[in-house]
C-alpha cells in the first residue's frame, strides 16, 4: 500500500472529522441543554459559508470576512432562538422537527433569492493557498491544516468554556434544573439564547471553514445535517466530549473507506466485483457502522449521565 | 352505520376525488387527472407512515425511503428486462415488481426496525433519517441504475385485464389501493393487535408491565407500515415512469410527515386530508412562484406554532 496516500487521506479525514465536530457539537449543546431539535442547524452552517463568501468578495479580505461573519452568524443564531426556539421549549419533539423543517425551507429559498442557485467560491489569500513539505514527498496543502487547527482549538475552547468557566457552571446547572437555576436570580432565558448562539457560530465556523475549498453551495446544510446527526447519535446525544470522539472517527471512516475499500475488496473477490461493490458499500459505511455500534449501546458510546 | 358514513362529508370528499378527476380529464383537462393519481399515491403512504406515527407513536423521518425502494423494485427488473443484464430479475410483471418492493421494504423496515427500536424519542428519529439517507447514498453509488441522474422507467408493470399506461386505469388503481389501505389500516386499528399498539404509545411501562412484548408489536406496524409505503412507491413508479434518489431525501420525508400531521394524527381520513391540502398547496404556490418553498415554510412554521391537532381534529368539532 502506498503509505504517502495514506497519510494524506488520514489528514483529509481527521479534516472532515473536525469540521463534523463543529457542526455536531452545537447541535448536542443545543439538544443536551435545551432539550431542543433543530434540523435548521444545517442552513446556520450554510448561511455562514454564504456570508463569508460575499464579504471575502465585499471586503477582498477572507480573514476580515471571517472575523465579520462571527457576530452576524452569532446574532442570527439569537433570533432564530428567540421567534423559533423559544415557543416550542414546551412543546414534544416532533413539533420541534416540524417547525424547524419549516425553517429550512424559508432559509434555503432566502439563500436562493439572495445568492442565487448556483455555488459561489472563495478564493484563498497567497499566504493561505501554499503547501508544506512535511517530509521529502508528503506535501499537504496550508488550508487543511489550519482547518484542523482551528476545529481543535475550537473544541478545546467548547470544553473549557463548559467545563470550566462561569458561564459554563450556568449552562450546566441550567441543564439540569432550570426552575431552581431560574429561582436563584438568573435570566435562563438568556442564558439559553446565548448557548443557541454558541452553537450557531460553531456550524457557521464551519461553513466559513469549507467554503475555501467546496464552495458555499444551497445543498451543504442538509448534506452535512444528518451525517452530524450520525455523529451525535454515536456519540451519545448531549456529549461534548462524545461528539469529539465520534466526529473523528467518522471523518476517518468515511474519508478512509472510499479510497481503501476497493483495495480492500481486491483482497478476497475479483477486480470487478470488488470496484463495483467498494462504492456502494463505502457509501453506507457510516451508516453500517451506526447501526453496529447501537445494537451493543442503544444510547451512543458516552451517553450523558445526568438529564 | 352505513347510512350515516354515506350522509357524512368524509364520504362527499371520497367520491369527489373518485368523480372529479374523471370528469375533468373527459372535458380534456387532463391534468387534473395526474394531479388525483398523485395525490393518492402520496395518500398511500401517508397511510402507512400514519400507522406507527399516528397510532404507533413513532416518529419515523425516513419513510420516503420505502416510496424509493418500492419505485426501484420496478425500475430495476423492467430496466434488465428491457436492456439485459440479471436475468433472474428481469421481468415487467406487476406481481413480481408488487412482491419484490413488499419482500424488500419489509427487509429493510425489519432490519432498520431492529435498530431504531431500541431507542426512542429523538434517537428514533434521527435514526430513521440516516437509514433512509443510506438508501439515498446507496442508490447515488450504483452508476448501472443512473446514480444520482436516476432510472428511466420504459415500461410499466404489466398487470392482466388492467393497462397502466392509460391515466384512467392508472388513476382508478391508485384509488381503489388507497381505499384499500385506508380500510385495512382502520381494520388494525380496531384490531386486538391495534390496541395494544395504541396502548403502547399512551404508556409503553404499563403495558411492559401488563407482560406485553412492546418491542415485538412496535416492530410488527414498523414493518408492515413500511410495506404499505413500499406499495406506494410500485405506483409512484409506475406513474412518474421515473426514480431517482432524490424521491429518497429526508426532505421528502418531511413532507410526508407533513401530510399525517397536518391532516391529523391517528385518524383514518387524515392522511388522506394532508396529502389533498399538500398537493393543492404545492400546485397552488409553486403556479404562483417557483420559490414556493418560501410561503410552504412560513406556513408549516404557523401550523406547528398556533394550530394544533391537525384538520382532522377542526371538522370533527
Amino acid at each position: 500500500m502506498d503509505y504517502t496516500l495514506l497519510l494524506i487521506q488520514i489528514l483529509n479525514g481527521i479534516q472532515l472529522g473536525v469540521l463534523l465536530f463543529l457542526v455536531a457539537s452545537g447541535l448536542t449543546l443545543i439538544f443536551g441543554i435545551l432539550d431542543f431539535v433543530n434540523l435548521a442547524h444545517g442552513s446556520i452552517y450554510m448561511l455562514g459559508a454564504f456570508i463569508c463568501a460575499s464579504l471575502t468578495y465585499e471586503l477582498d479580505s477572507y480573514l476580515f470576512a471571517v472575523i465579520l461573519s462571527l457576530p452576524i452568524i452569532a446574532i442570527i443564531g439569537y433570533t432564530f432562538e428567540i421567534f423559533l426556539a423559544r415557543p416550542l421549549y414546551a412543546r414534544d419533539h416532533l413539533d420541534h422537527v416540524l417547525g424547524t423543517f419549516g425553517a429550512i425551507l424559508v432559509i434555503d429559498t432566502i439563500a436562493h433569492l439572495i445568492w442565487g442557485p448556483a455555488g459561489i467560491a472563495i478564493p484563498l489569500p497567497n499566504y493561505l493557498d501554499g503547501q508544506i513539505t512535511i517530509s521529502e514527498n508528503i506535501e499537504v496543502p496550508t488550508f487543511r491544516l489550519l482547518i484542523i487547527v482551528v476545529g481543535l482549538t475550537a473544541a478545546f475552547g467548547l470544553l473549557w468554556l463548559v467545563n470550566f468557566t462561569k458561564l459554563g457552571m450556568l449552562i450546566r446547572a441550567g441543564a439540569s434544573n432550570r426552575t431552581m437555576v431560574a429561582a436563584l436570580g438568573i435570566d435562563v432565558r438568556t442564558l439559553f439564547a446565548i448557548v443557541f448562539a454558541i452553537g450557531a457560530t460553531l456550524a457557521g465556523i464551519a461553513g466559513m471553514l469549507i467554503a475555501p475549498i467546496t464552495e458555499a453551495s444551497l445543498g451543504m446544510g442538509n448534506n452535512i445535517i444528518i451525517t452530524a446527526f450520525v455523529v451525535i447519535i454515536v456519540g451519545g446525544i448531549g456529549s461534548v466530549k462524545g461528539a469529539f470522539v465520534a466526529a473523528l472517527l467518522i471523518g476517518l471512516i468515511d474519508t478512509l473507506g472510499r479510497s481503501f475499500l476497493d483495495d480492500l475488496f481486491k483482497v478476497f473477490m475479483s477486480t470487478a466485483a470488488a470496484e463495483n461493490s467498494a462504492p456502494a458499500i463505502s457509501s453506507m459505511s457510516i451508516y453500517l457502522m451506526m447501526a453496529l455500534i447501537l445494537s451493543f449501546k442503544p444510547k451512543g458510546l458516552f451517553p450523558p449521565r445526568i438529564r | 352505520m352505513l347510512m350515516q358514513f354515506i350522509r357524512s362529508f368524509k364520504f362527499l370528499i371520497l367520491v369527489s376525488l373518485l368523480v372529479l378527476p374523471i370528469i375533468f380529464n373527459q372535458i380534456g383537462m387532463s391534468f387534473y387527472l395526474d394531479l388525483a393519481t398523485r395525490l393518492c399515491i402520496l395518500a398511500i403512504a401517508a397511510v402507512g407512515l400514519n400507522l406507527i406515527l399516528g397510532y404507533g407513536g413513532m416518529i419515523s423521518f425516513g419513510h420516503a425511503a420505502y416510496l424509493g425502494l418500492g419505485a426501484y423494485a420496478v425500475g430495476i427488473p423492467a430496466h434488465h428486462w428491457l436492456y439485459g443484464g440479471l436475468d433472474f430479475l428481469a421481468t415487467n410483471n406487476g406481481f413480481v415488481h408488487i412482491t419484490i418492493a413488499v419482500v424488500i421494504s419489509g427487509i429493510f423496515a425489519f432490519l432498520t426496525g431492529l435498530i431504531c427500536l431500541k431507542t426512542k424519542g429523538v434517537y428514533f428519529i434521527m435514526i430513521t433519517m440516516a437509514f433512509s439517507q443510506m438508501a439515498y447514498y446507496l442508490f447515488v453509488s450504483i452508476e448501472e441504475y443512473g446514480s444520482d441522474d436516476g432510472l428511466v422507467i420504459n415500461t410499466r408493470s404489466q398487470i392482466p385485464l388492467i393497462n397502466l399506461d392509460d391515466p384512467i386505469q392508472m388513476f382508478l388503481v391508485s384509488f381503489s389501493s388507497l381505499i384499500f389501505f385506508m380500510w385495512l389500516v382502520h381494520l388494525i386499528t380496531k384490531s386486538n393487535f391495534g390496541l395494544i399498539l395504541s396502548g403502547i404509545k399512551d404508556n409503553e411501562a404499563r403495558m411492559i408491565a401488563l407482560g406485553y412484548n412492546v418491542y415485538l408489536h412496535k416492530l410488527i406496524a414498523f414493518v408492515f407500515s413500511g410495506i404499505i409505503c413500499g406499495f406506494a412507491g410500485v405506483l409512484l413508479g409506475n406513474f412518474t415512469t421515473f426514480i431517482s434518489p432524490e424521491m429518497i431525501d429526508w426532505s421528502r420525508s418531511g413532507e410526508l410527515m407533513f401530510m399525517v400531521i397536518l391532516g391529523g394524527v391517528a385518524t383514518v381520513m387524515g392522511p388522506l386530508f394532508g396529502a389533498i391540502v399538500f398537493v393543492i398547496l404545492e400546485e397552488v404556490l409553486s403556479s404562483i412562484t417557483i420559490y414556493w418553498h418560501l410561503p410552504f415554510g412560513l406556513l408549516l412554521i404557523a401550523v406547528v406554532l398556533f394550530f394544533k391537532g391537525g384538520l382532522s381534529s377542526l371538522l370533527s368539532k
